[in-house]
């Protein structure tokens, strides 16, 4: 089997080209150091099956980053029989130097200038004759994101692919003595750019988006419009389906387990059914979620986000990265995590992945919706909701500060600004499906395992009331009543904390078996057991408390400092406990 | 000569010398920053924060702690 990989510098295209000609779907951002680790994947190029790896982009083969080190591992552990030279033709000027280390690696290579559609929009033309000429290098203009000069790429690849073997790449020419002069000397020849370039959209947006003022606000008007949309689309939809998984499950479930054994139809229904499908209800919600996080990272305001508040972020001891990667938590925590990995400095990498878990994830998302629905009045839910995102911001603030002298750094910050761009519909749902998939992935993983559990658990020993104080579920919330009453969290809603720490979702699947309940009665049930209070504790409780299994993992295995991830475990609950508290006791006392 | 961080918003100048450490050098160059390249700083951010500066074709932002470790020559006194 052949073997190329796509090298470039950040934010060049290579995921996007990747996916067109793999067909996989890896993920794509306008931001540099969206893939910081490999992607395979194998496809039949002419008559050569050949495997097709994705690299995270680098600015220098000699780089000092975890994300270039990626790169250089790979390179230097497996051998490869072409490298795709992935360019910025708008911004090859640059973007070129890369090339001129790569060709001393001794490995074929075919130079792309992609982004063509952008080139030709600011006049940049590549003389792509003349560079063959000068370089010796064959070279292709194409357009990954729309498709342009991809196939006649691929056909020349395919043909070169019969002529090479596989080789180690060579550092040993590697030396960045004189790359500037080269790189002057081939960009006069090979690139003609107008003196002047044309005023752009993107000047004309920054313009308000990066405003001192303006900024700021039109932040935090979007991300209250974002949450608002969730909300006030996503309930409905939600209720919808729950109402729809109940149909199904007295039409047609509960006649078909008719002739089992109460306690296997119990399992089957009250466990299974009910706790996998009033997660599942929340899908669809999901989905409309990670469409307009698509929206967020594709357009180039990421960036921005890290333009605006890095002044602020600076003082706590981080940069504007570490509140972009804050934001991609929103998402799921475990890529931004490893998103850290473009950061140079461990100890500000540290900090910012200290910060992450505290980051309202989609998974958490779905217990506020379930709880902001079913406990406070409609208008005040989308509220409650914006609250939470801005206590976990704070959060994140209030330990970066606290630790900001334990994890000093001094790390230089420079960071393109990409040009605001708009993603296809292609893209946006491709990123529908994948969230989808991995909905269905950790389903069949953790959902169905924990419901399971939580039933057994609610249900044994044998004969006793389901989930009373005689059940095991019950003991077990006794126990730690001490540590939760002052909370305001009751013995029942504890097996749901304790089922959140394998993975959030789980929690309301938990619930459901707990109380018994179908998904559109479960609101209702929630309703009479807490007041706003304690659904108020509960819900800063379960956005601090623990990260979720998959978090845990991936901080254990980016930081591999067992003392760390501890520390990660250990503050957040400690924070989650002392809120939750001060919440519960002050709203009790408003109340009164 | 000047240093970067300095300039006027709007102004033109040409990077004349790059006191960073190699490291950041190299990240410098590699976002276009080089000796003989003209640079423009487009806005400096509220409170201290960083520079977005434009080199060719590329936007950047950098702190203006290493934006004063870039040197340029005088901004042409014409410019408006
Ligand atoms: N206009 C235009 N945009 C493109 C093209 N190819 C990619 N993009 C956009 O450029 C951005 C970066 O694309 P990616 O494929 O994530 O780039 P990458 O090289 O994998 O980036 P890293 O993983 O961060 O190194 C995305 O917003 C893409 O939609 C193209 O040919 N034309
Ligand atoms: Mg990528």
């Amino acid at each position: 089997m052949k073997r190329i990989a796509l090298l470039g510098m950040p934010n060049c295209g290579k995921s996007s080209l990747f996916n067109r000609v793999t067909g996989a779907s890896a993920r794509i951002g306008n931001w540099p150091g969206i893939t910081v680790d490999l992607m395979r994947a194998r496809i039949l190029l002419g008559s050569h099956m050949v495997e097709v790896v994705d690299l995270p982009g680098i600015y220098d083969l000699n780089g000092y980053t975890e994300d270039e080190q990626v790169v250089r591992d790979f390179l230097c552990a497996q051998p490869v029989d072409l490298l795709i030279m992935v360019i910025n033709a708008a911004q090859a000027e640059r973007q070129l130097r890369l090339f001129l280390q790569a060709r001393t690696l001794g490995v074929p290579i075919v130079v792309l200038f992609n982004m063509a559609d952008e080139a030709r929009r600011l006049g940049i033309n590549i003389d792509r004759d003349a560079f063959t000429e000068h370089t010796g290098f064959s070279a292709h203009s194409i357009s990954a994101k729309f498709g342009d000069g991809v196939p006649q790429a691929l056909a020349q690849i395919g043909h070169m692919l019969g002529n090479t073997v596989p080789s180690m790449p060579s550092f040993d020419a590697l030396a960045d003595a004189d790359l500037e002069h080269a790189l002057d000397q081939l960009a006069h020849q090979s690139i003609d750019t107008p003196v002047t370039l044309s005023a752009r959209h993107t000047d004309r947006i920054d313009r308000a988006a990066l405003h001192p003022v303006l900024g700021p606000v039109l932040f935090i008007a979007a991300m209250a419009l974002v949450f608002n949309a969730v909300f006030l689309l996503g309930a409905p939809l939600q209720e919808g389906i729950g109402a729809a998984f109940d149909w199904l499950r007295s039409a047609a479930l509960v006649p078909l387990l008719a002739p089992l054994p109460a306690w296997a139809s119990g399992f089957l229904i009250e466990g299974i059914y009910n706790g996998v499908s009033t997660v599942a209800t929340f899908v669809p919600l999901i989905v409309l979620f990670f469409f307009l996080m698509a929206l967020v990272e594709d357009s180039g305001y990421l960036s921005r986000a890290a333009f605006l508040m890095d002044a602020f972020m600076s003082r706590l001891g981080l940069d504007g990265r570490s509140f972009v990667m804050l934001v991609m938590g929103f998402g799921c925590n475990v890529p931004a995590l490893m998103g850290t990995r473009i950061m140079r400095a461990r100890p500000l990498r540290l900090l910012t992945m200290l910060t992450i878990p505290l980051s309202l994830c989609s998974a958490r998302l779905q217990v506020f919706l379930f709880i902001g629905a079913a406990i406070f009045p409609a208008v005040w839910a989308p509220w409650a909701l914006l609250s939470l995102y801005l206590f976990s911001i704070a959060a994140a603030v209030l330990t970066a500060w606290l630790f900001r002298k334990k994890f000093a750094s001094r790390e230089p910050f420079a960071l393109e600004l990409p040009p605001y761009r708009l993603p296809t519909a292609r893209h946006v749902l491709l990123r529908g499906w994948h969230e989808v998939r991995h909905f269905v992935h950790r389903a069949s993983r953790f959902i169905v395992a924990g419901v399971a559990l939580v039933w057994l658990l609610t249900h044994l020993p044998v004969g006793v009331d389901a989930a009373s104080t005689a059940s095991w579920a019950g003991q077990i919330g006794s126990w730690l009543q001490p540590l939760l009453s002052p909370i305001g969290i009751d013995a029942q809603l504890t097996l749901a904390l304790l089922f959140g720490f394998v993975a959030k979702e789980v929690m309301i699947g938990a619930m459901a078996v707990i109380f018994g309940q179908e998904t559109s009665a479960l609101g209702d049930t929630l309703a009479q057991h807490m007041n706003i209070a304690q659904a108020y504790s509960f819900m800063l409780f379960t956005l601090l408390y623990t990260p979720c299994l998959s978090t845990l993992a991936t901080l254990q295995s980016e930081s591999r400092d067992w003392r760390f991830t501890t520390l990660a475990v250990a503050w957040p609950l400690a924070l989650a406990w002392g809120v939750a508290w001060l919440a519960y006791t002050g709203l009790s006392a408003l109340a009164h | 000569m000047c240093a970067l961080s300095e300039l006027q918003t709007g102004q033109d100048a040409t990077v004349v010398g790059l006191r960073a450490d190699h490291d950041f050098v190299q990240r410098l160059h590699a976002l276009g920053v080089r000796i003989g390249r003209s640079v423009r700083i487009i806005r400096r951010g509220a409170l201290n924060g960083p520079l977005q500066l434009r080199i060719g074709t590329t936007d950047i932002m950098l702190r203006r702690t290493e934006a004063a470790l870039i040197d340029t020559t005088e901004p042409a006194t014409a410019q408006t």
